[in-house]
């Protein structure tokens, strides 16, 4: 048992470091720290730095223009942009279609889709979801029905995160009514430009048009745009899940998250002392700290399997559990602690471009924003309850 | 003993809800969100006719009734449909303090307060004084016949829209003394006040309130100099009774729609009330509103006691609503799901009405602490 890096790590993290330092624009910086929305462009900006450095798709092998690294080393590079305070890296292509395709995807659609993700010509979201198949993902109901060489399109998903940048979605679609729910549904890549296509953004309860309703109303969709066999797209769509969930304990935006709350209790005042010294206040933020600690080691655990060829299962939804709960509770403290400056709405303030000061102190501007908008966390990516499930079953054989 | 309400009461209750489960419709919100102010002038005026704002004051004041299980029923129902009216800041603070404290001249506002037509705030909160009531730095000097306030207030809610202020200033003592802190009636047109007006996540408007050589005629005074510490005390202990009567009806209107979800969302072929999981939370967050109800009606029955009890019912109701409105905000999204996270959706304005609770009149934390001053030491 050797809790430490090896000297290799160790020099992979200082390698990152000082890139990081180097190279993470200081606009940025300071847009993630006060919990700003980042633009398109500001995602855009960044994810085309770390790409001249090869950098960008941590977890592709190199054979596909990705960083080739191991499960440790790609822990490292999360942790490290964390603490940087880094935009994270935008997901949906990256992490989630980019490894199907490299398992499951044709040639020309590995040759044509894979250089477009890092680049940052396309932008994927997600089309999984839909209003009667939430935590129940085997209902959905959009169909596919083929028609020459193209599938017509109809239907609805919904919760699509940043799909209002998008130009690319790729979506589960029923293409059988026959068998299991699970046994009817294919996985198209869907070009969000096609007649038929329409985007209406939905905001959430923080005030941001975060995710969006997708509508899809007769879209011609060429039958190449299918990835692997028609009614097998339940096996690539929880394979994808499976890469969803790295990094699902999100130790990094937990260590920020802390820090952040460590250094507005320690300026906050109560009863005329900083709040960090009050026994009861000091008290909470401990007991998530100790709880982070702890978690910070189970997610490493996980990662070194991994590392040595194990791939997680049921693990993940435990960290995913415990990563959501610890960061909801930081989230929950740092409103806390901004006190009555909670209230003020700073809708604008999340804007680019708003030349109005913070109400209060500059900390406490996105607090209420971000601890609202961070409920999701314990709702997307399969529920809490999901979870739950999955371990009883899984892991409990109950 | 009987937890019945007598026969005014709930006829002030069931008028109440009536009114208001007509004017909050969905139309309504979205209007509010556009307005000047945050609230509905017709709204606000109704509620003075149904004699709402008069329920809250007592005889001697022109008002008819005005204890503590009034103040319970008239939020409660407030609560019930997430209404923004100012009416704590109007009747239960800038109003209380002035039945209060004021002297004859000063006392006619109320009845201007309580048929509808002007607005109050009270400005008293600064920057770093966070809950602490007896934190004050904005100043009053006295010039002769005349006192001059320099300062600043924090989130001084409805100041927008008041037509009169009731600041405090310290005319002697220091930064946390709680001798030494006067009162002002203050027109909201007095040269040297300067508001900084912005929206709140709970759907109402408040204001930074600089005070920049404010001049005022000692017949501003509201009360005896430097001896307001105690009616601000009781003011706030009525005012967190009003917010904690509020999150009690936020609540009920929470967990109606939360049980009417359960009931009708379906996943994996059945209602996802069906699912165990879920059930056994629902029933923890129907016995902690119990409790929360509990606990209201413990602060509405001592809300007039001796200082010392009175204050121990005021930290431990409002230590316990703080609890269980983070309870049952988070549970009621959660059991919803994506749907529950939607600005569209009603439960959203709801949510964020009852977590912000916690940020006015002191949070759980505070009023732990200061339970265990008042109760436990």
């Amino acid at each position: 048992m050797d809790l430490n890096y090896t000297d290799e790590q160790k020099a992979f993290r200082d390698e990152v470091r000082s890139y990081l330092a180097e190279k993470l624009p200081a606009r940025l910086v300071e847009k993630v720290r006060l919990g700003k929305t980042l633009t398109k462009q500001d995602h855009e900006e960044w994810h085309a730095i770390l790409n001249e450095r090869g950098w960008l798709a941590g977890n592709w092998p190199k054979t596909f223009g990705g960083a080739g690294w191991d499960a440790v080393q790609r822990h490292i590079f999360e942790d490290e942009m964390t603490r940087a305070a880094a935009p994270r890296i935008v997901p949906f292509g990256l992490g989630m279609l980019g490894p199907v395709l490299q398992k499951f995807g044709s040639k020309a659609q590995q040759d044509h889709y894979l250089p477009r993700i890092l680049s940052g010509d396309d932008w994927w979201c997600q089309g999984y979801s839909e209003p009667g198949a939430g935590s129940d993902l085997a209902s959905v109901r959009t169909t596919a029905e083929r028609d020459g060489d193209d599938y017509i399109v109809n239907g609805q998903k919904t919760w699509t995160t940043l799909g209002q940048h998008a130009n690319m979605i790729f979506c589960l679609v029923r293409t059988s009514k026959e068998g299991k729910p699970q046994e009817g549904i294919s996985f198209l890549l869907i070009d969000m430009n096609s007649p038929g296509v329409k985007v209406r953004p939905i905001v959430l309860i923080d005030g941001e048009p975060e995710v969006n309703e997708v509508f899809f109303d007769d879209v011609r969709v060429p039958v190449e745009n299918r990835v692997g066999e028609e009614n097998k797209g339940w096996t690539y769509a929880k394979y994808l899940l499976t890469h969803e969930r790295t990094n699902i304990a999100g130790v990094g935006f937990a260590n920020a998250g802390l820090e952040n709350l460590k250094r507005i209790a320690r300026l906050e005042r109560a009863n005329g002392r900083p709040l960090i010294e009050n026994p009861h206040f000091a008290a909470r933020i401990a007991r998530v700290e100790i709880d982070l600690m702890a978690m910070s080691t189970t997610n490493l655990r996980v990662v070194s399997k991994a590392a040595a060829g194990q791939a997680p299962g049921a693990e993940s939804s435990m960290l995913k559990i415990k990563g959501t709960v610890i960061r909801q509770e930081i989230n929950a403290l740092t409103r806390s602690a901004v006190g009555p400056y909670a209230m003020p709405f700073a809708s604008e303030a999340l804007e680019d471009g708003s030349n109005l000061g913070p109400v209060g102190p500059d900390y406490a501007e996105t607090a209420t924003a971000q601890y609202l908008n961070n409920r999701k966390l314990s709702i997307f990516g399969g529920s809490n309850e999901i979870q739950r499930a999955i371990i009883s079953k899984a892991i409990l054989e109950l | 003993m009987n937890f019945e309400l007598t026969e005014e009461r709930q006829m002030l209750q069931d008028g109440l809800r009536r009114y208001l489960r007509e004017s909050y419709t969905p139309t309504l919100r979205a209007e509010l969100a556009e307005s000047d102010h945050g609230y509905a002038q017709n709204v606000w005026s109704g509620l003075a006719e149904m004699g709402v704002i008069g329920a809250l004051f007592d005889e001697e004041i022109g008002g008819f009734a005005g204890s503590g299980f009034d103040i319970a029923v008239v939020f409660e129902e407030l609560g019930r449909v997430g209404a923004v009216d100012p009416l704590i800041d109007t009747a239960i603070l800038g109003g209380g303090l002035i039945a209060a404290l004021g002297n004859e001249a000063q006392k006619q506002i109320i009845e201007a307060v309580i048929d509808g037509s002007i607005q109050l705030a009270f400005a008293h909160g600064e920057p770093s004084s966070r809950y602490d009531l007896s934190r004050i730095e904005a100043t009053a000097t006295r010039h002769g016949d005349e006192f001059i306030l320099n300062g600043r207030k924090a989130v001084v809610i409805n100041a927008p829209a008041a037509d009169h202020i009731v600041v405090s200033a310290r005319t002697s003592g220091d930064a946390a003394d709680r001798d030494g802190i006067s009162l002002f009636l203050v027109s909201a047109s007095n040269p040297g006040m300067t508001l900084r007006s912005y929206p709140l996540v709970s759907g109402c408007q408040a204001a930074e309130l600089l005070l920049e050589d404010v001049r005022l005629g000692s017949d501003a005074l509201l009360g005896g100099e430097g001896g307001a510490f105690e009616a601000i005390t009781h003011t706030q202990a009525r005012a967190t009774l009003a917010i904690s009567a509020e999150a009690l009806g936020l609540m009920e209107s929470i967990r109606e729609l939360t049980n009417d979800y359960l009931k009708t969302r379906k996943q994996f072929g059945k209602p996802i009330g069906k699912f165990q999981a879920l059930q056994h939370r629902m029933a923890d967050v129907l016995i902690e509103i119990e409790q929360a109800r509990s606990a209201v009606i413990n602060l509405a029955g001592h809300i007039d006691a001796p200082a010392e009890i009175r204050e121990k019912h005021v930290s431990a109701t409002k230590n316990l609503i703080g609890n269980v409105a983070k309870l049952v905000t988070e549970e009621s999204i959660q059991m919803h799901g994506g749907i529950g996270m939607t600005d569209e959706y009603e439960l959203g304005h709801l949510a964020k009405r009852l977590i912000m609770v916690d940020h006015r009149f002191g949070d759980a934390i505070y009023h732990l602490e200061r339970f265990i001053a008042l109760a436990v030491a």
